[in-house]
């Protein structure tokens, strides 16, 4: 079961180690986008991390309802809805709730990841975030569907989001600013896909933590 | 590398904010949502046209706010989208009973979020339409890349119906207008040097001395390729031939349809050039090219516009939309019915555009 406290704590750390790996993203962003990927997601969860103390007696629903529209008002470009969709979604699966189970939370990361799909019109190999979003998703699913803890899905996810990340350099991208690159846009990772396994790391990280 | 500011974080802001204390007459800025918005709106029975895109394209939106162009402007944290809800709160400003044109660049995360900004608006009762701007021709395919991006034709396109807006055309004859505008419109731009962002403070791309990045956007990001460098009029001619002869160009492109109200995918397919036609030509500094090298560049354009046929009805030449202090250029050519080049010559009092007033 995952609790609500451990969703508070998912989120700062999520913020924290995207705040480690500002300058890392936007590295990753200059290659083949516009050098800004770390500063804007580390300003949309440091706006997190400011609203999540007002939620205090909220389900985790109200909490990520109010994570997606901090990311929506805050990061801009791309991200910010992107990211802020994938939230929103996961907060409708777990609305009213302040425990969760493995199969709500496997159900909260499809969501997520389908969000983001219709939101941008991307799929997966399009070179995005969805290369690390769906693999995770999916290894979660199938861990849970196996019966296995939740901590050994997050691990499974965290691992599968990394290997897809990996896999984005390579592509070609087809969707966002990257895609005007063409063929240069190949050799390079995503930077979406690299915040999104910092997104997953972080859950990893709570949900091992004793 | 030195720049005039005193901090990252507060760039936009103070710059908005000199905005609105430099054309006080004009336009006055709110913070937090960041907008400028002219003193006179929301003006009863009019459209408002409303436009915004990441800041460090100055004078590109905010300075196109003002009577006969844009009713509001939102920008961006540097070369990033505005907010969704940063678009909302400037469209409920401004906006009539007569309801509010968003104009979009076709970049990912602008549709998505001025997507989103209408669908709010809708939501508190503004009638909105949606235009996107995609006029980029160095982009060959849309199956495959987010499409065109939106360059210079943004800039016609907030003028002509700015101009149709103060004459009282109702929102769905001026989302016709702008559609049309874009359909006939086309650019291409290329970078000598990339540019800095202040956040990043190193150059976004590595561009040797021997160098030209060709089919540029406006967010300092690369090209589709590089060329050696080479004198103006051969690098011009590269420009403005992959213009002219630009093949017939289709698109998806999603509007809201209000009939129907939802979303829809529309198919706008852009005719070729032709001797003959009659055009609105644009020379555009990217922030670090000087004037005199943009009147060698208008040379050479305008002759090979001559040599192709095409009669330039109207120019402009000068620094309009920018990749902060990037050098580089960016050509646009709009072919212009008798409807647009009335609307073009119509009054237009704004801090970067202003005649006949």
């Amino acid at each position: 079961m995952i609790t609500r406290d451990q969703i508070v704590q998912w989120l700062q750390a999520a913020a924290a180690l995207l705040a480690e790996h500002k300058d890392e993203l936007t590295a990753l962003d200059a290659a083949i986008g516009d050098a800004d990927h770390g500063i804007n997601m580390d300003r949309g969860f440091r706006k997190v991390v400011a609203v999540l103390p007002d939620l205090q007696d909220k389900d985790i629903g109200a909490i990520l309802k109010a994570t997606g529209m901090a990311l929506i008002s805050s990061v801009g470009g791309a991200s910010g809805p992107l990211y802020g969709t994938f939230f929103l979604a996961a907060a409708k699966v777990a609305d009213g709730k302040d425990l969760l189970t493995g199969e709500e939370m496997a159900l909260m990361l499809e969501a997520g990841a389908q969000g983001v799909a219709q939101r941008g019109r991307a799929q997966r190999g399009d070179k995005t975030m969805l290369d690390a979003l769906i693999p995770g998703a999916q290894a979660f699913r199938t861990a849970v569907d196996a019966g296995n803890y939740v901590l050994d899905a997050a691990r499974r996810c965290l691992a599968a989001a990394e290997q897809g990340a990996q896999d984005t350099i390579p592509m070609i991208a087809h969707k966002g600013r990257a895609s005007y690159l063409g063929e240069r846009s190949a050799g390079h990772k995503d930077p979406g896909s690299a915040s999104s396994c910092l997104i997953l790391a972080a859950l990893h990280a709570v949900l091992s933590s004793p | 590398m030195k720049k005039l500011i005193n901090s990252s974080e507060n760039v936009v802001c103070e710059a908005i904010a000199g905005m609105a204390t430099a054309h006080p007459h004009l336009l006055r800025a709110h913070l937090d949502p960041n907008y400028l918005w002219r003193i006179d709106a929301p003006k009863p029975g009019r459209v408002a046209l409303v436009s915004g895109g990441g800041s460090g394209h100055e004078p590109m939106h905010g300075g196109f706010v003002g009577p006969g162009m844009l009713s509001a402007a939102c920008p961006g944290e540097i070369f990033t989208s505005p907010t969704p809800d940063q678009i909302f709160e400037a469209t409920r400003a401004v906006s009539s009973e007569a309801g509010a044109l968003h104009i979009v660049k076709n970049y990912a995360g602008d549709v998505m979020n001025f997507e989103m900004a209408g669908d709010l608006a809708r939501m508190a009762g503004i009638r909105t339409l949606n235009v996107v701007i995609d006029d980029d021709v160095a982009v060959k395919d849309s199956l495959y890349t987010q499409g065109r991006r939106g360059m210079g034709t943004t800039i016609f396109a907030e003028k002509i119906c700015g101009a149709g807006a103060a004459r009282g055309y109702d929102l769905k004859r001026l989302a016709d207008l702008c559609r049309r505008v874009n359909s006939n419109g086309r650019s291409a731009g290329l970078a000598l040097t990339s540019c800095v962002t202040p956040a990043k403070g190193t150059p976004t791309f590595d561009l040797g001395p021997e160098d030209v990045e060709m089919g540029i956007g406006i967010h300092g990001e690369p090209g589709r390729r590089r060329v050696p460098f080479a004198p103006a009029d051969e690098l011009v001619e590269m420009l403005a031939l992959s213009i002219i002869e630009d093949p017939p160009y289709s698109r998806r492109l999603r509007e809201w349809d209000e009939r129907l109200d939802t979303w829809t995918d529309v198919e706008i397919t852009n005719a070729v050039f032709a001797a003959g036609d009659r055009v609105i030509a644009m020379v555009n500094g990217m922030g670090g090219t000087p004037i005199i090298e943009l009147y060698i560049v208008y040379r050479q354009f305008a002759m090979l516009c001559e040599r192709k046929g095409l009669s330039i009805a109207r120019c402009l030449v000068g620094t309009y939309i920018t990749s902060l202090e990037m050098q580089g250029v960016s050509i646009t050519l709009l072919r212009a019915d008798d409807e647009m080049l009335e609307l073009w010559d119509a009054p237009v009092c704004t801090p970067a555009l202003r005649w006949g007033m």
